[in-house]
């Protein structure tokens, strides 16, 4: 999934606190599943910003939803019929939600109440980690489904660098040396020669550095 | 409520934005909530809420978490009167609503 | 003397058989050439090379390409750095091709320290290719005389190609096996990690003899002088993959401050001794920061001068 974190409320405030009237819209997708764009939250940014308007003496009007998904023009087309109601909107979706809404809407203005991290999962009850970088050609099958080029602060393809003591990464205390792993796991099953293979350089094209990408399912495109 | 495990945030923001002065919560004593963690959950929502009236310019000792046990009835009385002081000192809440009663 | 790699004299020394003794130096911090010029004037004569380091620690400086070059113009022999942070493939290859046209004969390939660590944390790192990948690029240039996409070059560069190893990171046992795989990407020499704890650089070297890579490749071992008890605690708490043992930070304290930089200098120079005789290792990378000036003296005491002519 996307992880997102909160935006400071002040940096929120510095965007909307000029509009009168706001639409703040959650997504049931990935936000909601992270605890940071959903139903609670969208409640939570509508009274904070409330609050924030009576104490300067001129409250905004502010309407909330959520919507299924702001990835999906399906979804997003929900808003039409009363978008032009409002003088900006606050999208608590990932990176992706605001762009949607805006090219669905070019009359509106939207703003970002989140940001985007990455692509992880839920290590524990609250706590999200990073797993993948999505550079568009996964190699963790020489990795055993470990991935350096997310996880190593320097995406090495041969480490583990230097800087590597006790399985932790030099780079935080709270990170794990993939490499660290990678390697004790394959000593562990006895294949270590795995890694004795030099890596090519990787071909970065279908990384972002390729330019904005583009995925197409034959069967459903039409 | 059954536990304070059940305040979210958002209650406690509401409040503030109905114009409350100040707000706290009386939980169980750390280490007793009949539930386990309520009382724990409640001091991050007290402490969230506190970082959100930051944000805004508004003081946050006007929420405040407080642990005691049912039969400190006494307790209970002093951090009224607590808490009652410390929103006295600072005044009265910056948030004007001009729609609420 | 045909099948020199580069003909450079760090390469020359080696391949002779003599026992190697390398240098350090820093790139300034500002654009002040006389600083670096008198800090490179106590390594002449003292060393076979002197290694130009690239933004070292990850804080900006002075180009390590341009600095190589003020240092073959004050009449030493550099050991052009080159870190994978701050540089993509196209980056790296122009200043391949660069360093041997300003007559730079030696480099360096490393991963590079992290940014975070150093005066610009903001930045954007590049990682395009690993050092690794890095030492099979440039050997292939100089070997096949090919680009990355097999392109043929109008004179291949001609450099003596080293990597760093450091056996103290973990996990220890595989730490031999990253050193292979740098041999086998073509690293022709291996410069250490600062070495302080002999006993498991002595289990290191054992792996090392037994694998027979010192027979495929040169090693140096690599010695930075403690300047005093301060130092070596510092070094023990902050700098990652560094293995200070307590006996020498108690050592450095046993005597009063003012002799603790000779207790420093005395380790290091019983260390090179050892190294003299240890087998597999080939010479001494000799890092004394921001102790330059102490380098004709150490070299003296080392009893590596003079230094070869070859």
């Amino acid at each position: 999934m996307i992880v997102a974190d909160s935006k400071p409320l002040q940096e929120i405030l510095a965007m909307v606190r000029e509009y009168k009237k706001i639409l703040i819209v959650g997504c049931k997708g990935c936000v909601t599943v992270c605890n940071v764009g959903g139903a609670k939250e969208v409640e939570v940014l509508r009274a904070s910003l409330m609050i924030d308007g009576k104490k300067e003496g001129s409250p905004p009007d502010i309407d909330t939803m959520v919507i299924e998904r702001q990835c999906d023009n399906e979804y997003v087309e929900t808003l039409r019929d009363n978008i032009d109601a409002y003088d900006a909107v606050l999208s608590m979706a990932c990176g992706v939600g605001p762009q949607f809404l805006s090219e669905a809407y070019p009359e509106q203005k939207f703003f970002p109440a989140v940001n985007t991290s990455f692509y992880g999962g839920a290590v524990a009850h609250g706590i999200w980690e990073e797993r993948c970088a999505g550079c568009g050609t996964c190699i963790i099958h020489y990795f055993d489904g470990l991935c350096p080029v997310a996880r190593c602060a320097k995406s090495l393809l041969h480490g583990p660098c230097g800087g590597s003591a006790d399985g932790i990464c030099e780079v935080s205390k709270e990170t794990v040396c993939i490499w660290d792993t990678i390697v004790k796991k394959k000593i562990a099953q006895g294949r270590i020669e795995d890694l004795f293979v030099l890596q090519e350089p990787r071909d970065w094209r279908t990384a972002r550095d390729g330019g904005p990408r583009r995925s197409i399912r034959e069967t459903l495109a039409e | 409520m059954p536990c304070t495990g059940r305040v979210d945030i958002i209650h406690l923001l509401n409040a503030f934005e109905d114009g409350a002065d100040g707000v706290y919560v009386a939980g169980c004593l750390e280490g007793e909530c009949h539930f386990s963690t309520g009382n724990i959950k409640a001091r991050k929502k007290v402490a969230y809420v506190k970082k959100v009236l930051e944000a805004i310019g508004i003081e946050p000792q006007r929420v405040a978490m407080y642990n005691l046990s049912s039969a400190q009835g006494q307790r209970f009385a002093e951090i009224a009167k607590e808490m009652v002081d410390t929103i006295t000192a600072i005044g009265p809440t910056p948030v004007k609503d001009s729609k609420a009663a | 003397m045909s099948d020199l790699k580069s003909g450079s004299n760090l390469e020359k020394v080696l391949k002779a058989g003599h026992f190697a003794f390398t240098g350090e130096c820093g790139p300034p911090r500002g654009a002040n050439v006389e600083h670096f010029t008198e800090k490179l004037s106590h390594l002449k004569g003292n060393v076979d090379a002197v290694n130009i380091t690239d933004n070292q620690t990850a804080v900006a400086r002075m180009s390590s390409l341009a600095a190589s070059h003020i240092a073959i113009h004050e009449g030493l022999e550099p050991n052009f750095q080159m870190v994978c942070r701050d540089r993509n493939r196209l980056a790296m290859i122009s200043d391949i091709l660069g360093a041997h046209a300003l007559g730079i004969r030696n480099m360096l390939c490393l991963s590079g320290d992290h940014q975070t660590f150093g005066n610009c944390p903001e930045a954007k790192n590049v990682h395009d290719i690993d050092s690794m990948q890095l030492i099979r690029m440039v050997t292939q240039m100089r070997d096949e005389g090919v680009f990355l996409d097999g392109d043929d070059i109008d004179l291949p560069p001609k450099l003596f190609v080293g990597a760093a190893s450091n056996p103290f990171a973990d996990p220890f046992e595989y730490r031999v096996y990253r050193l292979k795989n740098k041999i086998n990407a073509g690293a022709d020499f291996i410069q250490t990690q600062c070495i302080y704890n002999m006993e498991k650089f002595r289990e290191f070297m054992k792996m090392v003899v037994d694998m027979g890579l010192h027979e495929k490749c040169y090693i140096l071992a690599g010695v930075t002088p403690m300047k005093n008890a301060g130092m070596a605690n510092y070094m023990k708490k902050f700098v990652p993959g560094m293995e200070i043992p307590d006996a020498l930070i108690k050592r450095l304290k046993g005597v009063e401050k003012a002799a603790q930089p000779e207790e420093g200098i005395r380790f290091a120079l019983e260390q090179v001794e050892e190294f003299k005789e240890m087998e597999g290792v080939a010479g001494v990378h000799m890092m004394a920061i921001e102790w330059e000036h102490k380098v004709p003296e150490i070299a003296e005491r080392a009893g590596m001068l003079p230094r070869p002519s070859v």
